[in-house]
């Protein structure tokens, strides 16, 4: 019998605080990719809707239900936040372990984005999600209310922490000069 | 000379900086070239070919003289202009492009030599020896003709860059700008306003215009705070917008720190990507010389410039100033000089009919002949008035659109007769209105009402109405320009400050028939260099015009290229230096191995171990053949979590596979893996790994880790374009699963020591798979060899995976066992004769590496056609073979050739080459390769040679599978 012990993809690498900007990892919990087969969306739809309180939702966004959240992330395809899925007429795919999640928060958040990532965040509102850059590295994009959320694969997580921690000094440099 | 009472600079701030070694003093908001000018420094540099002592010219990004290195802690900025460096403490600049001294330049000889040194002189005199172009010439003309050196170390200084995104982009805070930026801010568009300089208000910081009865740098001042007071304006300073791109697309450098002496963890620079709905173009114009016998002489300046430091800076350019103009613009400097107290030597207009007037001698229809004077203006020479002494010439030969930008997407400038300059088209850019002196319109009335107009141009684009600002009083004269390009008489006239480009060298191009102005320009080399011609274009083409008997419209302009300005790699580049070129990839064993004491290799993106060294090991041979005993004897443990998996799911997914596999999938029973191979559409193949059924509509396909991202993008591109019609869904599972083989006689007993439900032989045969459990965690176990042992992979959830690898180690030590590097992994599979991309690189194709029966013809698959072409099969094809040495010598190397024992080792006589190379601890050197007919000549002996290495060896041909042929091992 051997004790496994779980780590995740930030470990000893966050949370970074520089002038009002914190950078933390996110635990996001169970994720399950779900891309509906050939004419299963409304089914999946509402199997989703009633299992979790939330929907498909229309490209780009993020649907929060009481048990779960779901989260566009490509052609046909959603990252699904739950514990639990019902059955679902979908390809599934356990993905909780595949990503790095990461939130930065604080005053200049966009000001350090501005610098990692082509989207023009200023015009994205809360609960929308786009596939993007960050530096060299594909991501999911999220914003919310406090901050940015930025899914990267797992194996890129110092990375992803080095340039975030990079720009975000400059950042703060900057605005004193 | 500084000016009392006149300057926008800090004169309660005093500022220390260098300037070749020697120390000065200016004060804040001096730009280096002010500040040298007041301390009474005019010669700033040497020219580019003949090493003519050189002044600051301009009072701008367009300066071809003061170009100068910066340094700072070891690290050299070349090219950086003098009139664009703002003063910092610590500030230690240093002049370029000279032998010996700035003052007695030794390469000041060419300057003597120039009649043997015109344009042209490079291409028809070195020529001959021919050898000698690369080895001598071009060194020492590379070093003689220089433009700053770099510091030839690798760059450590910080860039970045960034997006910004508006739906107005204003180019300038002149006063179109500034009028633009207002109309389109105070409609509610969100702005971007981006200036060059660091202080905002363009020429009206320069001149001593007023506007709404105030000075016009005030005026300008309290219109940009209440623009840098709204929130939907971003000012940008310092920013040189580079480039106009497509789809409202524009470039932009940012200089953060140059004015700086201590920065912290601010970038030196920001490259700027900025999308725009619209954009304003306010640019500007900038002055033009008129050309003349040694009007390159320092002390000659623009007349703007001259008055420009002494309303900016409250610098005068000289004690005596002489005036030299061709309209009334020129006028305003003398204006200016006299009510800041400078003498006025001469104003020559060249024009007849000028009605200019003042207290100073003033000659009407002469022109300047000769500047007289070495490293400083002495005198000037007058048509028929002689010398007139001075020490300073300030000429303006009228003024020149900024018309880059607008011509950045191809389109040419139309020519205008009524201020004799090159004008935008309407539409050049999309989305872009030209306003302000840019546009052709100079008076500042004019401006300002141009700024509101094109602004509200832009927002009409975007359905946005706008109200005009009140419009302030201002003056509005006109030029009135009477072209004047080139001043006739003998010695050389400069047309082209930064190249040393002359009126003879033009008038020899088109006598040469380099008549066209693209040809001349390369001809001449006017208009390269850091300037880009800025200063010399115009006047260039209109000597050319003139030489080649046509107009200057007919003649036209050169193209017109981004960047406007010269920008860094390091901007452009930003983040990418060392290793930030690639985003680095390590698997959740990597702290461990590290630990370990185990040496990295790059595979793909990701970090894996090459071998685990223990104690006494001072070799990698000697860790990597321990490795291979120990696998093969006892058990080892290697992460594969770098190899892609990709889900595969659907009602159609087996179809889906039959397709883009070259064998059949369909066919394949739930919990059963099967090794499959994919090829490219020209039937060469692309990649090869295991597809495993976990359920009878989901698959795991694995790849290769190099061709992990190439695969999935493949199988995309099939499920979306190819066979839409099949339902069936694509994931990579990549990084979810740390996977882990677990190899050797000793393999099963280990995983029965950590599985929550042992295995055995009939339970988990060869190829099976399934889920199992660890600790009671989920799990996947593959039992698949690429080392030709008994083996198995094991795949947990990432977040587990140190703790697995960890596990399997301390399991595996007991047992003799441990864990292995991708060298051990190389060995064990060449010994097997497995493939990688060593073998599959690309112009292989499944006949050649033996494979070709797995082509199944039972259906149809990507490739399959295109891999019977002519040529694609039968003896003339490289076959994969195996290669043992046969002779005293052992060494063989990968990528050498293979000859016939008696051929000579040219490239006629090859017949083949390596691709893999290992020392097998049980059998010795070993080798895969590609062979001519190969499959038909084992145990034929063959000259294998290394023409790099300088490797000869000779080898027996054999098969490619150099152990356990029936694969008994693997089936234990």
């Amino acid at each position: 019998m051997v004790d496994l012990v779980a780590k995740s993809p930030c470990a000893g690498l966050l949370p970074l605080t520089l002038g009002g900007l914190t950078l933390r990892e996110l635990n996001y919990g169970a994720v399950f990719s779900v891309s509906p087969f050939k004419d299963k969306s409304a089914d999946v739809s509402k199997a989703l809707q009633k299992s979790l309180g939330a929907g498909l939702p229309d490209i780009g966004r993020v649907l929060a239900g009481a048990s779960g959240e779901v989260i566009w992330t490509g052609q046909g395809q959603y990252f699904v936040r739950a514990v639990k899925l019902p059955k679902l007429p979908a390809a599934i795919s356990d993905q909780s372990d595949g990503w790095a999640c990461v939130t930065l928060e604080g005053k200049g958040a966009l000001d350090v984005l501005a610098r990692l990532c082509p989207l023009n965040l200023q015009a994205m509102k809360e609960g929308e999600v786009a596939r993007s850059l960050i530096g060299h590295m594909t991501a999911i994009i999220i914003l919310r209310s406090g901050g940015v959320d930025v899914m990267v694969f797992r194996s890129m997580a110092v990375t992803l922490v080095h340039g975030f921690e990079r720009v975000m000094r400059s950042v703060h440099a900057q605005r004193g000069l | 000379m500084r000016v009392d009472g006149k300057g926008l600079v800090n004169r309660d701030t005093e500022v220390t900086f260098k300037f070749n070694r020697t120390s000065y003093s200016g004060f804040k908001g001096d730009t280096m070239a002010s500040a040298l000018m007041a301390n009474g420094v005019s010669l700033v540099g040497r020219s580019f070919k003949y090493h003519r002592p050189r002044g600051i010219m301009s009072d701008g990004s367009q300066e071809p003289n003061g170009l100068v290195e910066l340094h700072r802690a070891g690290e050299i900025t070349p090219n950086v202009r003098l009139t664009q460096q703002e003063l910092h403490s610590g500030l230690d600049a240093r002049a370029q492009n000279y032998w010996g001294s700035l003052n007695w330049d030794l390469l000041e000889a060419n300057d003597l030599l120039s009649p043997f040194l015109s344009a042209g002189f490079y291409y028809k005199t070195f020529m001959w020896p021919k050898a000698f172009w690369e080895k001598l010439y071009e060194p020492i003309i590379r070093r003689a003709a220089g433009l700053g050196r770099l510091s030839m170390v690798s760059n450590a200084q910080y860039y970045e860059k960034a997006y910004a995104f508006c739906d107005v982009l204003v180019i300038g805070s002149g006063p179109a700008g500034i009028m633009a930026a207002l109309t389109a801010a105070r409609a509610g568009a969100e702005v971007i306003l981006c200036e060059e300089d660091f202080r905002l208000g363009g020429r009206l910081n320069f001149e001593s215009h007023e506007i709404a009865g105030m000075p016009g740098h005030a005026w300008a001042t309290e219109r940009l705070v209440e623009l840098q007071a709204m929130d939907n304006v971003r000012v940008m300073r310092r920013t040189t917008v580079t480039g106009a791109y497509d789809g409202g697309t524009y470039g932009a450098l940012e200089r953060v720190s140059h004015h700086l002496a201590d920065a912290g963890d601010a970038p030196v620079e920001t490259f700027w990507r900025i999308a725009a709905k619209g954009c304003v173009y306010a640019a500007g114009a900038m002055e033009r010389p008129v050309a003349f016998r040694n009007n390159d002489r320092p002390g000659v300046m623009m007349a703007s410039a001259v008055r420009g430091y002494v309303n900016r800076f409250g610098v005068a350019p000289g004690k005596r100033v002489a005036i030299f103009g061709n309209n009334d613009n020129a006028f305003r400097t003398a204006l200016d000089l006299a009510d800041a107290g400078v003498r006025i030597a001469a104003y020559i207009d060249s024009r007849h009919d000028s009605s200019i007037e003042g207290g100073f001698p003033i000659y009407k229809g002469a022109q300047v002949t000769n500047i007289k004077g070495h490293k400083r203006v002495k005198a000037v020479s007058i048509t028929g008035r002689g010398d007139v002494m001075a020490d300073c010439l300030a000429v303006s030969g009228g003024w020149n659109p900024t018309v880059h930008l607008a011509c950045h997407l191809g389109g040419r400038p139309q020519w205008n007769d009524a201020i004799a300059a090159f004008i935008p088209r309407p539409g050049m850019v999309p989305g872009m209105e030209v306003a302000g002196a840019a546009g052709g319109t100079f008076s500042t009335k004019g401006c300002l009402k141009s700024g509101i107009f094109r602004a509200k141009e832009v927002l009409k684009a975007l359905g946005i109405t706008a109200r005009a600002p009140r419009m302030p009083e201002a003056e509005d004269g006109a030029t009135n320009v009477t072209p004047l390009w080139s001043v006739p008489g003998k010695g050389r006239s400069w047309l082209d400050f930064q190249n040393d480009v002359t009126v003879k060298d033009v008038t020899l191009a088109a006598r040469e028939n380099m008549a066209s102005v693209e040809h001349m320009k390369r001809y001449t080399t006017q208009g390269m260099a850091p300037d880009q011609g800025k200063n010399s274009n115009i006047g260039a083409l209109a000597v050319l015009a003139d030489a080649t008997g046509r107009g200057i419209p007919e003649t036209g302009t050169t193209t017109f290229r981004p960047p406007y300005m010269p920008v860094s790699i390091a901007a452009m580049g930003a983040y990418a230096q060392e290793e930030g070129f690639a985003p680095q990839r390590f698997t959740t064993s990597d702290q461990t191995t590290r630990k370990m004491g185990a040496p990295m290799i790059e595979a793909g993106l990701w970090y894996r171990p090459s071998y685990y060294p223990i104690e006494g090991e001072t070799h990698w041979r000697q860790s990597c053949d321990r490795e291979v005993a120990m696998v093969r004897s006892t058990v080892g443990v290697c992460d594969v979590s770098t190899l892609g998996k990709i889900d595969v799911q659907g009602p159609d997914a087996a179809a889906f596979l039959d397709f883009v596999y070259t064998n059949t999938f369909s066919t394949l029973k739930v919990g059963r893996v099967r090794y499959g191979l994919m090829l490219r559409e020209d039937g060469h193949v692309m990649d090869d790994g295991t597809c495993a059924r976990l359920a009878k509509e989901h698959f795991v396909v694995t790849t290769t880790t190099a061709a992990a991202g190439q695969v999935m993008r493949h199988l995309e591109f099939v499920r979306q374009c190819l066979r839409p019609e099949l339902d069936v869904q694509l994931i990579s599972a990549t990084e979810q699963w740390a996977q882990f083989t677990v190899a050797g006689p000793e393999s099963r007993e280990l995983l029965n020591g950590l599985l929550d439900k042992p295995i055995d032989n009939e339970s988990f045969p060869f190829m099976a798979c399934g889920a199992v459990s660890v600790s009671g965690f989920k799990a996947r176990l593959f039992r698949i060899s690429f080392s030709g042992e008994h083996a198995y992979e094991i795949a947990v959830p990432a977040r587990y995976g140190e703790s697995l690898f960890n596990a399997l180690l301390a399991a595996a030590e007991p047992l003799g066992g441990g864990a292995y590097g991708m060298e051990a992994l190389n060995v064990m599979r060449i010994e097997k004769g497995f493939i990688t991309h060593a073998e599959i690189h690309g112009r292989v194709t499944a006949f050649d590496i033996g494979m070709e029966r797995m082509i199944s013809a039972k259906k149809d698959c990507i490739g399959k056609t295109a891999a019977t072409r002519p040529g694609l099969l039968g003896k003339n094809r490289e076959q994969l073979v195996g290669l043992q040495p046969v002779g005293a010598v052992k060494e063989m190397n990968a990528g050498a050739f293979l000859f016939a024992p008696d051929d000579a080792p040219t490239r006629l006589s090859q017949q083949g080459y390596t691709t893999s190379v290992a020392f097998s601890p049980e059998q010795g050197m070993l080798a895969l390769a590609f062979l001519r007919n190969g499959r038909a000549r084992h145990g034929e002996t063959l000259r294998l040679v290394d023409h790099v290495r300088q490797v000869q060896t000779f080898v027996v041909v054999t098969d490619p599978v150099f152990m356990d042929k029936t694969g008994g091992r693997a089936r234990g």
